[in-house]
């Protein structure tokens, strides 16, 4: 099916698309058919930069599982770091 | 057979880009919009285009993403235009309106157009049917025609149901057993409707199918399915649309 539903929220960093790296501006995800996952549904991740054009993406389908796997990899890499080393408000 | 992009007048007299197929010789014959599906305008829509074209239709697929993402790889394009919130109903309908215009300008045309859409195309070809002066309508497994979209899915699309007294053709529905958007349940309802409307409709559900069957490059692909889909859509297609 096409769930419509799409989570979409602002980021700051920077991607690799198909013409080299671009700052990252959102992401959206969501639930619904991969263009090259073989499975019918997964769990797609866009990051964009819409100023940029349509190509300035970074696309990710992943299986529930390894969506879930992700976002534990995620909060423990983060934890394993001090707090604020990351955060947009860091010292450089 | 003749192939290739041309250039058409859509919804609010905008330009779009369109995929074109039609039959060589001059014999007349009937056309169809080809309504791409939510992963947009993709190399197996072209596909489906031409297989049209094969069978003596000429056939027109708009590029329902042109304004967002003019040029861009097809599955860019549709990342694009969900994340701007997707097609509108009305712009939709203005471009669906534009190519089966584009088709009865044609010069081996006669006069007669239908259109058919596949997965979210679906509910947008029954869409198009009932806003539109059109001569037959398929819906490939089209979703939230009937039924409110689940409370944890915030859609923005609204069930058609209440519209189907003003559908202008007859509709054909090709729908999989196994799927759940549409469910076989919902398209008994929207079939009793039709009935009760006196709409002239004909609904297929396949066995051993779900959501996507037509579909050969994904892994819902069915060929039993598709192949006896594809029978039904020229047997109806020939009756409607012929000359």
């Amino acid at each position: 099916m096409c769930t419509y539903v799409t989570v979409k929220r602002e980021v700051d960093g920077s991607g690799k698309g198909a013409d080299g790296w671009f700052p990252v501006s959102h992401t959206c995800v969501y639930v619904d058919h991969p263009t090259h996952a073989p499975y019918a549904h997964t769990l797609n991740i866009d990051f964009l930069n819409p100023a940029a054009g349509p190509g300035a993406r970074v696309a990710v389908e992943l299986t529930e599982e390894s969506a879930l796997a992700l976002v534990e990899a995620i909060q423990a890499a983060l934890a394993a770091a001090p707090a604020g080393l990351a955060s947009r408000d860091q010292q450089v | 057979m003749q192939a290739g992009t041309v250039r058409i007048t859509g919804a609010g007299g905008d330009e779009i880009e369109a995929y074109l197929a039609q039959p060589l010789g001059a014999t007349p014959h009937g056309g169809v919009v080809v309504i791409h599906h939510m992963p947009g305008y993709d190399e197996a829509t072209k596909e489906i285009t031409r297989r049209l074209a094969s069978y003596g239709y000429a056939a027109i697929c708009p590029n329902l993403y042109s304004r967002e993402a003019p040029g861009a790889s097809p599955d860019d394009a549709a990342a694009t235009a969900r994340a701007a919130g997707g097609v509108p109903d009305d712009r939709l309908v203005g471009d669906v309106g534009g190519a089966a215009e584009h088709l009865r300008g044609l010069p081996g045309s006669n006069g007669r157009v239908g259109v058919i859409g596949y997965c979210s195309g679906g509910r947008q070809s029954f869409l198009a049917a009932t806003r539109l002066r059109l001569d037959a309508a398929v819906d490939c497994y089209g979703a939230f025609v009937v039924g409110d979209p689940p409370e944890t899915f915030p859609l923005a699309v609204k069930p058609l149901l209440d519209q189907a007294d003003k559908l202008s053709c007859p509709l054909l529905g090709l729908f999989g057993a196994e799927d759940r958007y549409p469910s076989p349940a919902q398209m008994d309802e929207l079939s009793q409707e039709l009935t009760r409307l006196g709409k002239p409709h004909e609904f297929h559900t396949f066995a051993d199918a779900g959501h996507g069957f037509f579909a050969v490059d994904r892994p819902g692909y069915r060929p039993l399915a598709a192949t006896e889909g594809w029978r039904r859509v020229w047997d109806f297609f020939d009756r409607q649309l012929g000359a």
